[in-house]
């Protein structure tokens, strides 16, 4: 079997973007703490697209980690940044948890069209919810660390990467525990998984809560980094298709895709913004269908590919 | 009385115009098994193009009255045009791919679609009130109502008993019927399959355009209309059994009744309601609440 190196590349690649991060100039860093904090998102829906899931309603996983953040901060006045993160990301895990006794149970067009409705009614609730903000939203007090609050959004951008880091270790070494490994084969064939002797819909289950408290911290990260909340942009039904188009133009090769991919979409979004736009949703389309008609493997592939030509 | 009397039109025009989008959904689904995301940039295109020439038709000084032919015309352009092009150049190379990402690349193309929209039309709204106006208004059990309002149910039932005359007593329903039952032996008779996918998608492009063009003289025309009409079709096609278009008259009828209760009773739980009936009938029965017992293939 070959070595993976993952793991290392994984440390060592984030511990070089936390230094990078002290001396680039601040928009960059800010693309970089966009990026990592979506990326979590699709850290998780990369381990249910492995499994043959396409959730096209994560957004409200994502939506509920935001207006966690956003409600301890107005309602209570939390301003610590792990406690927001840990509220959003519990927060969305027990509702994955809880959806999941259900969700475990669909598959295919169904499992995504449940999500969609999930997601819809907590839209449909928030939008209509004058004290949560209805379709405004709330703006967010910048995070403090460790009781300090800090002048620049640096310290928050080492704490998004190191999160992001932990996570996408804990993600490659789960893939490689032997229920972590029930992914591709429950996808060709659930019947002979079960005869294996593994429960189909545990395993499911596990994956769907764990993708749910991922998604959940990403909202979190994602609503510190922004500043602000809003419905339209964290929970409608177009911001799980934007996850899930990440989630495919990174590729499920490997946990480091979801970063790259994220990164990817936050470029191409900016400079979209800046040359077109009113083209922006014109190019994500049309990215997407590239990918799925002549790369199905996402940018990974060409990664991988590149690497084994070298070596 | 007169509330309710309100609260039951409102709620059966809405309705109408649901049934209308979600019949085309459906029969897409039902025939090509392909949930298509991007029928409401459909809607979007019908609406888009008859509220621009209705309005240079008026601007021409043509008489109002043809606003209707333009209607009618637009959902065909719209349908034939969108729904060739789509199926030809698109679809047609996935069929033998996974049923998700089929739906992942109408997503893309729903995104495309309603930029292209931003890019012919601008981004100013477009208003289309001449056939309203033209038709005016009638007094019924003490209430006002736009007589082109109720039309549109008309139109609805129309097409209702159009897809049922199709589906039930012409040599194209029995194809259709064939092809929905059992794909390949449809081919081993000698159906030729690919046609009526393509056939197939184009009527159902037509009915998403129609249900746009249709509406588009009682609102305001505006950028991102598709994004709204199409998860409420999707609530429609689950609640009523996708794939089956008597399912989506019931399931249109149950939605827009709901929403037109909620409007008028409790604002606050419009959007609410519509959506939570949606994931309720999934979880209790996934298939919708009228579709039919399927045979299991073995």
């Amino acid at each position: 079997m070959l070595r993976d190196n993952t793991s290392k590349v994984v440390l060592i690649g984030g511990i070089l973007i936390i230094l990078f991060g002290a001396v680039a100039p601040n928009w960059i860093v800010n693309q970089l703490m966009f990026g990592f904090s979506r990326a979590l998102a699709i850290l998780g829906l990369l381990v249910l697209w492995r499994t043959g899931l396409v959730s096209f309603g994560h957004a409200f996983y994502f939506g509920l980690g935001a207006y966690t953040v956003a409600i301890l901060d107005i309602q209570l006045g939390v301003t610590d940044v792990f406690v927001r993160l840990l509220g959003g990301a519990c927060l969305a895990g027990l509702a994955g948890f809880l959806v999941g006794f259900i969700m475990r149970n669909y598959r295919d067009i169904f499992f995504a069209m449940l999500n969609t409705a999930i997601s819809m009614v907590l839209y449909g609730i928030i939008v209509k919810t004058e004290s949560l903000g209805s379709t405004d939203g709330f703006a967010i007090s910048l995070p403090t660390i460790f009781g300090v609050a800090p002048e620049t959004k640096y310290p928050l951008f080492v704490v998004i990467t190191t999160v992001a880091i932990v996570s996408a270790l804990l993600i490659n070494f789960y893939l490689k525990t032997t229920i972590g490994r029930l992914t591709t084969p429950i996808r060709d064939n659930e019947i002979r998984v079960e005869y294996l002797g593994f429960s189909v819909a545990h395993a499911i289950h596990l994956k769907y809560t764990m993708s749910a408290i991922l998604a959940g911290g990403a909202g979190a990260l994602m609503a510190m980094s922004l500043g602000q909340v809003d419905p339209d942009s964290m929970i409608n039904w177009t911001v799980s298709g934007e996850l899930v188009f990440i989630t495919i133009l990174s590729g499920p090769g490997n946990v480091i895709a979801p970063f790259i991919g994220s990164l990817v979409f936050e470029v191409l979004r900016t400079y979209a913004f800046e040359l077109a736009p009113h083209l922006w949703q014109l190019i994500v389309g049309g990215t997407f269908l590239t990918i799925i008609f002549f790369l199905p493997g996402g940018i990974w592939s060409l990664i991988s590919k590149l690497g084994r030509s070298t070596s | 009385m007169e509330t309710f009397l309100t609260i039951l039109l409102d709620g059966l025009q809405f309705s109408s115009y649901l049934f209308i989008v979600s019949a085309g959904l459906t029969i897409i689904f039902g025939v090509m098994k392909i949930l298509n995301v991007c029928h409401g940039s459909f809607y979007a295109w019908g609406a888009y193009t008859s509220a621009f020439f209705i309005g240079k038709f008026s601007e021409m000084g043509l008489p109002d009255g043809l606003g209707f032919v333009v209607i009618v015309a637009s959902a065909i352009i719209v349908g034939l045009v969108l729904g060739f092009l789509i199926e030809q150049l698109i679809l047609k190379h996935m069929y033998h791919r996974d049923e998700v990402l089929i739906v992942l690349a109408t997503f893309g193309l729903f995104l495309v679609l309603e930029d292209v929209i931003l890019i012919a039309f601008g981004t100013d709204p477009y208003f289309a009130y001449q056939p309203m106006a033209l038709l005016d208004s009638v007094e019924m059990g003490g209430i006002v109502r736009d007589v082109y309002g109720l039309t549109l149910i008309g139109v609805a039932a129309l097409v209702a008993a159009g897809c049922w005359f199709l589906l039930n007593k012409t040599k194209w329903g029995t194809i259709l019927k064939a092809v929905i039952f059992d794909r390949e032996m449809g081919i081993s008779m000698g159906i030729n399959v690919p046609f009526v996918y393509t056939l197939t998608f184009i009527g159902g492009a037509i009915l998403g355009g129609l249900g746009g063009a249709y509406i588009a003289p009682t609102i305001s025309v505006a950028p991102g209309l598709g994004t709204e009409v199409i998860v409420l079709s999707f609530a429609v096609v689950v609640v009523g059994g996708m794939g089956s278009i008597m399912g989506a008259a019931i399931g249109s009828v149950i939605i827009g009744l709901l929403r037109a209760l909620a409007v008028h009773e409790l604002p606050q739980v419009e959007l609410f309601v519509v959506f939570a009936v949606m994931a309720v009938v999934l979880v209790f029965r996934p298939e919708g609440l009228f579709a039919p017992a399927k045979p299991r293939k073995i």
